[in-house]
């Protein structure tokens, strides 16, 4: 007998999908293609999109392999071309075995008739005969714990309750090759406890799944192999934490040229409005950073002051002086001010305040508030305020800084104009992270397949 | 082309359970249910009687034209009415049935053709359901109101289900081409309502073909022409022959070859169901 690891149950072979798009006159109507006899042209797509550009990859019998990437990555084109739905453009698709896919639960439910008639349906569109279903129902029911809703219509259903009823008949098909497109969602915690499980029991017994999520968790929990495609492209294919690492590093690069475009934007829009000129008019707003707005939803980003002192630039540094916008619960930060003042000034207090995304404060301090007594300041100068470590949990958060008299009037203060987003593996919740650790006595035990971080 | 209907074969259970839920569906809720099937044709034919019995001039009711129309009206009306109901609800069902179960082609490996073809077979199930209201004006006018002069021959209905099953091929070419087509021209659904309103007055359903002031070789170019007057000739007609026999069988072999041109471009097509529903 051959290892039936070395077996191959789906094989995609330099596959292209090439979405063709119609131009717009299509939408519109035979009419118009008769009236302006354009019926051939119209037929003939005149744009196309690239969905998946020369993809491989092999998924061994007996495996779970995931697939992960951004939104429109081709992701759900790979596995609607495994499930035969679509065809490649060119390449080749080879599958080995009988699939069930779990695109979308209870497609093809009818409204108006009984949750048992839709079983039936819904068995038989996946491929199963009546009698297998017959034997299967009470399973298909009680996994979906409808029995005492079976026979209503299933118009009547929650959305959870449809949901589960196309889950639990999909996967009872009993596939060779079970496909999953992000479809864990669906229910309660228990009923998703009791998915996993059924995914566990499929691995157990040798089946194939190929699994289509967001969920690094799930791929990193579940997959022996994974494969990430961006743009259409294959990123990187192998063992899934080395694929995760990779995408994840990625998408903070993205998501910190993202956070960058929109900071500057925001402050070209607000540098472009003229300064108020004179202090009365600003004195309404709050002229401390550390003092928020009632209502942080309806501040708006914004800058004012006399500008007797002007912050010129707003930079965060890492531990190694390198400006970044990304950065892990617990690095160290620096906040670099650079200000000048065109004519000497005697009075003046540097504030900072760090809100999270529900607007609460989550630190605010500045010089007179730390006792720093203002002497004099004028040209161009830097003020730098590191954080060794900054222990925030994961989450977007936006820096406010100012520079402002001692009796609060401003001379430079940006609302809301910088942002920094701190990463971490470990989903805690709250906004602060104090260092912490946990101890045990060695009657209480845990499992040894806790996650090693870094 | 050739595998996929072989492939439809495998999925006639499928197709048959489509169809129960159609039917299923259809009267849920409606307080008489089933009994619409029968109701829907009967009121039917109550408004064309009543229009054409009372309100207009009967064509071919002229008692000494050799050419006339013998036996009670309503009846000889149903017998094209019926078949006529099956033929235009199953176009119109069929041809948003692939945008109507969008959802299906895109998510569930199934071959689209179904969809179609159920439309077909749940109207003929309703035109089964008219059926016993035909039969049953029919044993009354032939057994208790024999001077009506009907007169059933038993040679003649064996040719009823030929019929019915020529119409059946017929109308499920078109079904696929009109489904197929209007993935990608929507307005084709309306432009049909019309089309099928002109082409039920210019085929003999209302009035009799040799009355008619359409000469015979134009009907002959109307494909429900040779259907509705194979209908009215084999239940109405006194005569003992079933003279359009001919133009009946040349017909079933125009439809098989429609039907595999239908099919042809429907599986042409089939690619561009997924995405473009």
């Amino acid at each position: 007998m051959t290892a039936p690891s070395k077996q191959i149950a789906i094989e995609l072979s330099q596959v292209t999908k090439v979405y063709q798009r119609y131009n717009t006159k299509h939408f519109a109507t035979l009419k118009s293609a008769l009236l302006q006899r354009s019926i051939l042209r119209d037929l003939q797509p005149n744009e196309t999109f690239l969905a998946l550009n020369d993809v491989s990859f092999k998924v061994a019998k007996g495996s779970t392999f995931g697939v992960v990437g951004r939104n429109g990555s081709g992701k759900s084109t790979a596995l609607k071309l495994v499930a035969g739905i679509t065809k490649p453009t060119s390449g080749t698709v080879a599958v080995d075995g009988r699939i069930s896919a779990l695109i979308e639960l209870g497609a093809g439910f009818h409204p108006e008739i009984s949750g048992r008639e839709n079983v039936f349906i819904n068995g038989i569109m996946l491929g199963l005969t009546k009698r297998e279903i017959q034997n299967r129902f009470d399973d298909i029911v009680e996994f979906a714990e409808l029995s005492e809703f079976i026979d209503a219509p299933v118009k009547t259903y929650s959305s959870g309750m449809y949901m589960r009823l196309g889950f639990a008949v999909a996967i009872n098909v009993d596939p060779d090759i079970l496909l999953v497109d992000e479809v864990l969602a669906v229910g309660d915690e228990g009923f998703t406890h009791k998915c996993l499980d059924k995914f566990g029991e499929f691995k157990r017994r040798g089946k194939t799944v190929l699994l289509v999520t967001h969920s690094l968790a799930m791929v990193e929990r579940f997959c022996d192999e994974a494969v990430w495609l961006d743009s259409g492209r294959k990123k990187a294919e192998g063992d899934p934490k080395r694929v995760i690492g990779a995408y994840i590093g990625d998408v903070n690069k993205q998501e910190a040229t993202f956070l960058a475009a929109s900071d500057a934007k925001a402050q070209k829009t607000v540098s472009t409005a003229p300064a108020p000129a004179k202090p009365a008019e600003a004195a309404p707003k709050p002229a401390d950073p550390t003092a928020p707005p009632a209502d942080m939803f309806q501040a708006s980003e914004g800058r004012w002051g006399s500008r007797l002192i002007e912050i010129t630039s707003v930079t965060f540094l890492d531990q190694s002086g390198q400006p970044r916008q990304l950065f892990q619960t617990g690095e160290g930060l620096t906040l670099r001010l650079n200000v000048k003042a065109p004519s000497p000034v005697r009075d003046f207090v540097f504030g900072v305040g760090i809100f999270n995304a529900e607007g609460v404060c989550v630190y605010g301090t500045n010089t007179s508030i730390e006792e720093y007594q203002s002497d004099s300041l004028s040209g161009d100068a830097v003020v730098e305020l590191a954080v060794d470590a900054l222990e925030l949990v994961e989450g977007t958060y936006k820096v406010d800084v100012a520079v402002h008299s001692e009796d609060g009037a401003p001379y430079d203060y940006h609302r809301l104009l910088h942002t920094i987003r701190m990463k971490s593996p470990v989903k805690d919740i709250g906004v602060y992270r104090p260092k912490h650790r946990w101890t045990f006595s060695p009657t209480v035990r845990f499992k040894d397949n806790r996650p090693q971080r870094g | 082309m050739w595998d996929n209907l072989a492939r439809l074969v495998r999925y006639r259970g499928l197709i048959q359970s489509l169809v129960v839920r159609d039917l299923k569906a259809r009267y849920r809720g409606s307080v008489l249910g089933f009994f619409w099937s029968f109701i829907n044709p009967l009121l039917l034919l109550m408004v064309y009687t009543v229009v054409f019995r009372y309100f207009m001039v009967r064509p071919g009711s002229d008692p000494n034209d050799p050419n006339a129309l013998g036996g009670p009206y309503a009846v000889f009306l149903f017998c094209g009415l019926l078949p006529w109901t099956w033929f235009t609800s199953a176009l119109l069902e069929s041809a948003g049935s692939l945008i109507f179960s969008g959802n299906l082609i895109k998510k569930v490996l199934f071959p689209a053709e179904v969809l179609p073809l159920v439309s077909v077979l749940s109207t003929m199930a309703h035109f089964f359901f008219g059926l016993p209201i035909l039969a049953g004006f029919l044993i009354y006018y032939e057994f208790i109101d024999p001077a009506a002069y009907i007169h059933l021959h038993f040679t003649k209905l064996l040719w009823f289900p030929v019929v019915v099953a020529v119409q059946l091929i017929f109308t499920s070419a078109l079904a696929l081409l009109l489904s197929s087509l209007t993935v990608h021209y929507r307005d084709i659904k309306d432009l049909l309502g019309n089309l099928l309103t002109f082409w039920f007055f210019v085929t003999p359903i209302i009035y009799w073909y040799k009355k008619s002031p359409i000469p015979k070789s134009w009907l002959n170019w109307n494909p429900f022409f040779h259907l509705a007057v194979s209908y009215q000739e084999v239940l109405f007609i006194p005569d003992n022959v079933f003279g359009h026999k001919k133009w009946l069988l040349a017909m079933g072999a125009g439809s098989i070859v429609l039907f595999l041109g239908a099919y042809w471009v429907f599986d042409r097509l089939r690619d561009s169901f997924a995405e473009a529903v």
